[in-house]
């Protein structure tokens, strides 16, 4: 180093620097005090601000939702279980553009439109922020592969198990068991946001709907540690969840299955029921769908398909459709009539084939009838009028009752009202009474219409539930059963709101001997010289190894104008008449009564029957099920 | 020799009265090492946490810490001459690589930092800017008398303007203004009256409005972020907001060391560099927070007793200036990590992972021990 410059005052230099620098130095530690005093306000002063803060990032309470019950049938086989599904699941609040998540997911799985809309539409009605929502069900492990890939570069996006409803016998029991459905807009409004966080899905129809709060079960929470990109890191504390009940019910799946079969590809309705229960055993309506394409949410052209079939799969026939009655109502009115002594078991008539009020010109025809007169069945009593189904006397009969006395008779077996009682869709047909016909037609009530109503025709609707129930009934000899589908846990069916009928105890037993012989006559009758056999013996009475009970009915399946000659090869199919056949059996001891409906089957006898009889024989002879119930009384009877 | 008045100089008369130790042998300074390990130490362990609780960044790190302290020894063995002799011509070639940045220099996320010589090196000049400015301005007051006459005050900011602001267009907000700091602490320690300082500082803050208008779109987003981070909680506001989140719930003793959850869980952003002070403020508390600023201190304050040692102008201005300097990494960063200042970029001094910053400070720490060591009067 050279020598200072003069011109350096080395004193006052050292001197300026010396206080320069302890200034500086002060001013610095000043300013590190005012660092400590930042620090001492947020870590003190606001401790309980940030700790609050940080624990609400790191800690999230997330439903846990509960396992939905298991429904049995009778047997214990299952018709819906849960089984695991994987759903891809989008984080908003995680994915850094979602518009572009979505783009990227397009590339590399298949979206559509509908995908999109739909997950906008759930995003929209989240609950909570950091939830995530669905955008893709059901993935394959293809696609799971797929998005794992590109997964990296899809903050936000997850694949995520959940257990889903799953019907594992499909389109068989769809109509006997509802099904569940994704909880969409109005639903979300409609439940409680808590019971059902974290749940996807609510029984929209049959059992599913009507025991949902049991199935159900309760929801748990569980508060989880999560990191920025919301991963659950640990558990911090559960509370867990309480599965839904498990259902078992009467129904039996292989009876149903029978039922189908014996349908098959016609479009048509069983509906079975144990007639000491009234616990249904068979509830076929075909066509039928897959209820598991609703589950995880069908696709739009598939729906449209179902939906706007002519066959319309949706549409439940056994508890929705309403039908005339038709034939099946005779032993009622017969049974009403003697009971109210409008007729007895020997009052006879001349049958001409066809019948006429007084005073009016209009004619009303046996099924028999022929133009030439040579209809008719001749000489008819009570039990031939059944077993041939003669329309003539009961044309009279309900005439002479009157159609209040026929209302009367007719609601106690359960017609116009719905007595399903954890049946959500049933309906409750039309039991037409002069009130009603003034209510809507403003017209009053005439003969002519209460003689319709003798043989099920004219106003009078009925479910094939109805139908059924009805005639379990008559197989009780009068006792009320309440149709149901819960066979465990009464208690739950007591919360149905429908009527519940009372026993029909004002008739004796030789009304009911007669009927319900007159009925096993329509089916065992036989080898009688032309016109004397039972109107089913030909098609299901030959052979058959137990007493059953029935009786055939045909129900207009598009208006047939007066005057008009049926001829079922000239109409259309679909305009044919629809046929019906109800029955029971084995006839002292009743296991089963059952209503079939096979729609424009034609004659009930010929068409229907069959199916009756294939039912019944599943249930009364191949069956060697818990019950055993009733080849020994068939074989004892043979 | 003429200068033996020195020694009897109040300021530099107090410290100067002790034996030669080992340090001066080897031109260390034991005190300044012993600090700088223990607070590498501490930041290695915060590292450690900040990472995860993983050994590879923190080996990294060591290396880092390793060359860095490399590069203190083998400068301080360099005797302040050398340093001064080579100065304007350290200086010129800053001042062209930092103009060959415009033309050669490296984009990341839209500025321009970095210069690469292929096949031998790619560095960041404006980092060594940060020792270059002082080192020239201290060269430029030895041999002039102090205090500066205003023309040399003029022609000292101008040496100063032209690093800054080539740096601030790159750009650099942060570090230009680290280099502005440490090129004006060197004139405040030269003995700049304090009328034109503090006339220099309410100019400042009368035309700090107008420079929003000379900001750039990120820049106002960051300021405006200062004042209102809930505007935008889940964007700009999110640093911010989990910084304060995470130093404000370690309370007094924290969470525990690996107890984090802001940084552990990843709400934290950039938990292992600029943001590191709010993993210690959470995990130790404010206790640790008050260890490590007592440990800057005595380190800042062993800086300005060798400063107040120096013998001659240039070590005087050069070892305070570098002091100083170090402060202001210190301030900014815990200031911006606690909502106190905009977000800048600047790291945690020996705490911050990453290599060049910690080379730059090293470095520092080595030319005041080369400074001190390297006397002309035993003692």
């Amino acid at each position: 180093m050279v020598e200072p410059l003069a011109l350096k005052d080395h004193t006052w230099e050292s001197r300026i620097f010396f206080e320069r620098i302890v200034v500086g130095f002060a001013v610095l530690v000043i300013l590190t005090l005012f660092l400590v005093a930042r620090f001492f306000y947020l870590q003190i002063v606001q401790y309980d601000v940030y700790a609050t803060l940080s624990d609400k990032n790191r800690i999230q309470v997330q439903p846990v939702p509960p396992i939905r019950g298991l429904i049995y049938d009778r047997n214990g086989e299952l018709l819906a279980d849960n089984s695991p599904s994987f759903n891809l699941t989008i984080t908003p609040e995680r994915s850094p553009d979602l518009e572009q998540t979505l783009e990227h997911l397009g590339s590399i799985l298949s979206l559509t439109d509908e995908d999109i809309a739909g997950f906008r539409n759930r995003v929209k009605r989240r609950q909570r922020p950091f939830e995530s929502v669905p955008l893709l069900f059901k993935l394959t492990t293809e696609e799971i592969a797929q998005f794992s890939v590109d997964r990296h570069a899809l903050p936000g996006v997850e694949v995520e198990a959940k257990l889903v409803r799953h019907y594992p016998r499909g389109e068989l029991m769809v109509h006997a068991v509802g099904s569940v459905r994704r909880i969409n807009e109005s639903d979300a409004r409609r439940l409680d946001p808590v019971a059902y966080s974290g749940t996807d899905h609510v029984g929209k129809i049959g059992v599913e709907k009507f025991y949902e709060e049991d199935l159900l079960g309760s929801v748990g929470y569980q508060q989880v540690e999560i990191d920025a990109r919301g991963k659950v890191m640990k558990i911090l504390e559960s509370n867990l969840p309480s599965r839904g009940k498990d259902l078992v019910l009467h129904v039996d799946s292989s009876l149903q299955a029978a039922a189908s079969a014996a349908l098959g590809d016609r479009r048509g309705t069983v509906v079975a029921i144990e007639p000491k229960t009234g616990g249904i055993l068979a509830l076929v309506s075909k066509p039928g769908y897959d209820p598991n394409l609703f589950v995880t949410g069908i696709d739009h052209k598939t729906y449209a398909a179902l939906r706007d079939s002519k066959d319309v799969p949706l549409f439940n026939r056994a508890l929705q459709g309403q039908y005339e009655p038709g034939s099946t109502l005779k032993p009622i009115i017969g049974l009403a009539g003697l009971v109210t002594g409008m007729t007895n078991p020997d009052y006879t008539i001349e049958d001409p084939g066809w019948f006429k009020l007084p005073k009016s010109s209009r004619l009303y025809r046996d099924w028999n009838w022929r133009a030439s007169g040579a209809g008719g069945h001749g000489k008819v009593n009570l039990e031939k009028a059944i077993y041939r189904s003669c329309n003539i006397y009961f044309y009279g009969l309900a005439v002479k009752m009157g159609i209040d006395r026929l209302d009367d008779y007719l609601a106690l077996f359960g017609f116009g009202v719905n007595t399903a009682l954890d049946l959500p869709e049933a309906r409750s047909g039309l039991l037409p009474t002069r009130e009603w016909k003034e209510e809507t037609r403003g017209l009053p009530w005439y003969p002519g219409d209460t003689v319709n109503i003798g043989i099920g025709q004219g106003d009078m609707l009925v479910t094939p539930l109805q139908l059924a129930t009805a005639v379990t009934v008559i197989a009780n000899r009068g006792k009320w059963v309440s149709p149901r589908m819960l066979k465990s846990g009464s208690d739950l069916i007591d919360r149905s709101t429908v009527p519940r009928l009372d026993s029909i105890d004002l008739i004796p037993d030789p009304v009911w001997d007669l009927v319900i012989g007159a009925m096993e006559k329509v089916v065992h009758r036989g080898n009688q010289v032309y016109g004397e056999n039972g109107t089913a013996w030909a098609y299901i009475g030959q052979d058959i190894e137990y007493r059953m009970a029935g009786k055939s009915g045909t129900a207009q399946g598009v208006g047939i104008k007066q005057g008009e000659e049926y001829d079922a090869e000239e109409l259309d199919e679909r305009q044919r008449k629809h046929a019906w056949f109800v029955a029971f059996a084995p006839v002292d001891n009743p296991t089963i009564a059952l209503a079939v409906l096979v729609e424009n089957g034609g004659g009930g006898s010929e068409f229907a029957s069959p199916v009756a009889r294939a039912v019944l024989d599943h249930y009364l002879l191949n069956n060697t099920g818990e019950t055993g119930r009733v080849v020994a009384t068939a074989g004892e009877e043979l | 020799m003429s200068q033996d008045f020195v020694r009897q100089l109040p300021g530099s008369g107090l410290v100067n009265q002790r034996k030669v130790g080992i340090g001066h042998a080897v031109h260390l300074d034991v005190p300044m090492l012993l600090l700088l390990l223990i607070i590498s130490a501490y930041g290695l362990l915060i590292l450690y946490s900040a990472v995860g609780q993983q050994i590879e960044p923190v080996i990294s790190q060591s290396i880092k810490i390793l060359v860095g302290f490399s590069a203190m020894v083998v400068i301080a063995q360099i005797s302040p001459i050398v340093y001064m002799r080579l100065a304007p011509w350290i200086f010129l070639v800053g001042l062209i690589t930092l103009a060959l940045i415009y033309f050669f220099g490296i984009e990341v996320k839209g500025s321009r930092r970095w210069l690469r010589i292929p096949g031998v090196i790619t560095f960041q000049p404006s980092e060594i800017m940060k020792l270059m400015l002082p080192l020239i301005l201290a060269w430029y007051f030895q041999d002039r008398h102090l205090p500066p006459k205003t023309r040399h005050v003029f022609w000292s900011l101008v040496i100063i303007a032209i690093p800054v602001l080539l740096i601030a267009f790159q750009p650099d907000l942060g570090t230009s203004l680290i280099i502005a700091a440490s090129g004006l602490f060197v004139l405040l320690l030269a003995g700049v009256s304090w009328r034109l300082v503090f006339s220099a500082i309410g100019l400042g803050v009368v035309t700090a409005p107008a420079l929003w208008f000379v900001l750039r779109d990120y820049q106002r987003q960051r300021i405006l972020t200062l004042l209102d981070p809930e505007r935008d909680p889940l964007g700009a506001g999110w640093n911010i907001i989990q910084s304060k989140t995470a130093i404000g719930s370690g309370g007094l003793f924290g969470k525990g060391l690996f107890e984090g959850t802001q940084s552990n869980l990843d709400f934290l952003p950039e938990s292992q560099t600029d943001f590191i002070i709010a993993v210690l403020g959470e995990e130790l508390g404010l206790a640790g927070v008050v260890v490590l600023l007592i440990l800057y201190l005595l380190l800042i304050g062993r800086g300005v007793i060798l400063s107040v040692q120096a013998q001659d102008t240039f070590g005087r201005l050069l070892s305070g200036s570098i002091t100083f300097t170090f402060f202001v990494y210190v301030f900014v960063n815990i200031g911006m990590v606690s909502g106190i200042l905009p977000v800048v970029g600047v790291p945690l001094p020996f705490v911050s992972f990453g290599g060049t910053s910690i080379l730059t400070l090293f470095a520092g720490f080595g030319i005041l021990m080369s400074v001190h060591t390297h006397r002309r009067i035993t003692l």
